[in-house]
């Protein structure tokens, strides 16, 4: 097999970061932060599990500041790795191909994902809503 | 494998080398469990915000409700599922030793079936406890 004019992958020391390709690494590192974000939702669970002398554990590490950190980009990741993956799944079925609508689809996802993670903190800090 | 180093055609190059029929399955996989996340995200994300700063006993109460345990548990499979493909993927790309690359690929397979049992089952032990 003649493989010499085959694509390659970008160079990254030569690249020139756009847009949509900023949008396709930050899916993986989202991704990745996501998995090891899932460990605290184990701890959260085991907690509970555990009984409610491990449960106050676990709301003091989730109440403290880095706690807090932590919880926000777990949530911007989540919603961020939400939304694109929808996207990615329309592309999967062939739609969204074209450089205009690849972009707008980019910029819905970003604004989305930061909308929907004020909304999910806003019910949280705020205490808006019952548990669905 | 080169034109110029085998006396084989192109046709008999490929020909054993391709999908029967399964190659397509690690990204269907992804894909099928991508599509369960969707709701099962907006449904934990509502649920966790809702919950925030919750006591034990509103946790529990929450857990032993008829959604909650159904879905936490439908989160967790497609989840860590969804998960260690994902990993997999990401490993294979970026770690280039073939040693660090199995052992990572192992640590990752292994791990997410061991953290899905125990999340799994805590949730149990909260849903059927007394």
């Amino acid at each position: 097999m003649v493989q010499d004019d085959r694509p390659l992958s970008p160079h990254l020391q030569i690249y020139k970061f756009q847009f949509t390709s900023v949008l396709s690494i930050l899916h993986r590192m989202t991704g990745v932060a996501l998995g090891l974000g899932t460990l605290f939702l184990v701890g959260w669970l085991v907690a509970a599990a555990a009984g409610p002398e491990w449960f106050q554990d676990a709301r003091a590490v989730a109440g403290s500041w880095p706690g807090g950190l932590v919880l926000l980009g777990f949530t911007w990741s989540l919603f961020y790795h939400l939304c694109n993956g929808i996207r990615h799944l329309f592309w999967d079925i062939g739609m969204g191909f074209e450089l205009t609508t690849a972009r707008l689809s980019g910029w819905c996802v970003v604004l989305s994902s930061f909308s929907l993670t004020a909304a999910a903190w806003a019910v949280g800090v705020f205490g808006l809503g019952s548990i669905p | 494998m080169s034109s110029l180093t085998t006396l084989k055609s192109r046709l008999s190059c490929v020909r054993g080398l391709g999908s029967a029929k399964e190659g397509a399955a690690h990204w269907w996989a992804q894909r099928l469990t991508a599509i369960a996340l969707v709701p099962l995200v907006f449904w934990l994300a509502a649920s966790l915000a809702a919950l925030s700063g919750a006591e034990h006993g509103a946790v529990v109460a929450w857990l032993r409700g008829p959604v909650a345990p159904v879905m936490m548990i439908a989160f967790l499979v497609a989840g860590f599922h969804h998960l260690q493909l994902g990993m997999q993927v990401v490993i294979e790309d970026y770690v280039h030793s073939e040693a660090a690359k199995i052992t990572f690929i192992i640590i990752v397979k292994l791990g997410s079936v061991l953290a899905a049992l125990i999340s799994v089952l805590s949730v149990l032990r909260i849903a059927l406890g007394s």
